[in-house]
């Protein structure tokens, strides 16, 4: 899985020397990370690791305290409002909760961000949203339900459909899997993987589920105390002996995990 | 294929030549109404179309559907369509596309209801919203004798922090909103009280005004707008993010920790403000009247003492607690109304300050008639 990525696929997000700091709370400090073209790279760690905030932090949702974020090529602290507003429709993001507007239906949510950043005609923009839809495993009758009324796992694929309106290049999955049954989980999966197929994104998501890790990740990077703790393949950092990765990787959950792929 | 790549186009288009259609540059969803007027304008003639995809330069999900809503178009009004010259990354987008099955056209709508039914459910929905109101009412009657046969149940700790905000904060805004009423009354009728050499009148005008009807009105209108509407949106909040339901399950009635609380103190809060409010009306008109119409301070002082009566200053205050029921219930059933999402929040908060103003003028209005016929 590791050879999906290849180490000279350009990169798309670039993070150097990165410090993020709430008040006198320290999340983390001097973090490097490179992400690069097509892969799938997983970002795992405790509760509290502040993988979320590195998250938002290379989706330009949260300025960092200090460091440099470049994405698709762009520095961010540099960028004029215009421009920012150009990288942003090129990445989209799947919130924990899904975010969607509770005022409008699937389809109107789905549709949203073409309404806004193209011209074309309301039924066209509908029937692109519908192909959405059936891409994330919705029917076009789905669309006419509002958020209130989904089930957790529709929610999720509502929201999926919504990040991928206007087939970003890069894509960003906070905990996808979480709070769905086992069995929407592995559904979930195979969705990311067969995204990936047919759209070629590349996949930055935070994640704790560690079957999601096994079968999504082309690479995993574990954060905690504040830094960047270890790195690479799944296979590679289940062998591992540092003991920060083993007690993260080898609890039950993770032997049980590893045992079933 | 020659034609395609001999004109070398990078605009993006889809023109039709003979019976080949042209396409060319950028069919991705920035630039995609382009191709979409051109596709409207294209008469198509009989016989076997070629699509000429030789140009294309970039495609995503949304040009490859445009280009398969216009073979399944094609192919249904009966022509042959010859796919050219499409890049194979392309040739997947459009596979991927084929698969998901939507048709064009199929786009579900919702439902729209004929106006009779509308008419209909809102006429429901109004009786179901008013009996809820009732029904409210009656908990809320239920829990204060049960607070009542328990007062070890009574929240000192949350009545006197809603104390606090719903009273102490307003003062600053009452104060201020009734002073600028004095002046406003003052300065309106001493021109004509002056007229019929009766400026000193002016302090009867100003007190009976403010103390009977203006300073309880906008006292409760103020508070209202801005504690009604708290209440409203707090426990419609709380509503979404489900805390209610925790409150539920825990054991704590919610009526208890959020409905009574409020209600208690802001009874009690909004005769005071009352209070104030008349306090500060009166010095708006004294101040007025000093500066226009040349009245000595003490001077109207003696007058207010004989034009307010106990009864007319009694009036006033005796309203504000209706007030204050009034406000805090509307604006916690109303908080209790939010169903799901965001937008609900603020649409109930809008009805409850509207419906509390309202329901605060008619019954103002009702006051006005029931003391005139008892005479006081």
């Amino acid at each position: 899985m590791y050879g999906a990525s290849n180490d000279s696929a350009p990169t798309v997000v670039e993070v150097s020397d990165l410090t993020m700091r709430f008040g006198r709370k320290l999340v983390h400090e001097h973090l490097d990370l490179s992400v690069r073209q097509g892969e799938i790279l997983a970002i795992v760690g405790g509760s509290g690791s502040g993988k979320t905030t590195l998250l938002r932090e290379m989706a330009l949702l949260q300025p960092p305290t200090s460091g440099r974020v470049s994405i698709l090529g762009n520095e961010i602290s540099g960028l004029k409002e215009q421009q920012t507003l150009r990288v942003r429709r090129r990445i989209g993001v799947l919130f924990q909760n899904g975010a969607l507007f509770g005022g409008l239906n699937v389809l109107q949510n789905v549709g949203a961000p073409l309404r806004e950043h193209t011209r074309l005609s309301d039924a066209l923009i509908d029937e692109i949203a519908c192909v959405k839809l059936s891409l994330v495993g919705l029917t076009a009758a789905d669309g006419l339900l509002y958020p209130n009324q989904l089930s957790g796992g529709m929610r999720k694929r509502a929201a999926l459909a919504r990040a991928i309106a206007l087939d970003p290049e890069l894509l960003f999955l906070d905990e996808p899997t979480s709070g769905l049954d086992p069995l929407s989980a592995d559904a979930f999966d195979e969705l990311i993987l067969d995204l990936k197929a047919s759209l070629d994104p590349t996949v930055v998501l935070v994640s704790h589920d560690i079957d999601t890790l096994w079968r999504v990740a082309d690479r995993v990077v574990l954060l905690g105390e504040g830094r960047l703790l270890a790195e690479g393949s799944m296979q590679a950092l289940a062998r591992s002996t540092d003991p920060a990765v083993v007690r993260f990787f080898q609890g039950p959950r993770g032997r049980a995990a590893q045992a079933s792929v | 294929m020659t034609t395609a790549e001999g004109r070398a186009s990078f605009a993006t288009r889809a023109r039709r030549e003979g019976s080949t259609l042209i396409c060319s540059g950028d069919w991705t969803v920035r630039h995609l109404q382009l191709v979409e007027e051109d596709l409207n304008g294209v008469r198509w003639p009989p016989g076997p179309i070629r699509l000429d995809m030789g140009g294309v330069q970039r495609m995503d999900t949304g040009g490859a559907w445009v280009l398969q809503r216009l073979l399944v178009l094609l192919e249904s009004s009966g022509h042959e369509v010859e796919l050219h010259a499409l890049a194979p990354r392309f040739a997947g987008l459009l596979q991927l596309v084929a698969r998901t099955q939507v048709t064009a056209g199929a786009v579900p709508r919702p439902q729209r209801q004929a106006m009779l039914e509308q008419l209909g459910h809102r006429a429901i929905d109004g009786l179901s919203q008013g009996i809820g109101l009732i029904a409210f009412v009656g908990e809320i009657g239920a829990a204060w004798v049960r607070q009542l046969m328990h007062p070890g149940r009574i929240r000192w700790a949350q009545i006197a922090s809603n104390l606090g905000e719903a009273g102490h904060s307003a003062l600053g805004i009452v104060g201020l909103l009734s002073f600028l009423l004095g002046i406003v009354i003052a300065y309106q009728g001493g021109v004509q009280l002056r007229q019929y050499g009766a400026s000193l009148f002016v302090a009867d005008l100003v007190g009976l005004s403010m103390v009977r009807e203006l300073a309880p009105l906008i006292t409760a209108i103020i508070v209202a707008g801005r504690t009604g509407s708290a209440y409203t949106a707090q426990i419609g909040t709380m509503q979404v993010t489900e805390e209610v339901d925790a409150l539920r399950s825990m054991g704590i009635p919610p009526m208890d920790l959020l409905v009574l609380p409020k209600l208690f103190a802001l009874i009690v809060a909004l005769p005071l403000l009352t209070v104030f409010a008349d306090i500060m009306g009166v010095l708006g008109g004294m101040l007025m009247s000093s500066v226009q119409l040349e009245i000595a301070f003490s001077t109207y002082i003696d007058r207010l003492g004989v034009a307010i009566s106990v009864d007319s200053f009694l009036v006033g205050v005796g309203k504000a607690p209706v007030f204050a029921a009034i406000i805090a219930t509307i604006g916690c059933f109303q908080g209790f109304q939010v169903v799901g999402s965001a937008e609900s929040v603020g649409r109930r908060t809008t009805m409850s300050v509207v419906q509390s103003i309202l329901a605060v003028i008619v019954v103002d209005a009702a006051f006005s008639v029931a003391f005139s016929r008892l005479g006081i």
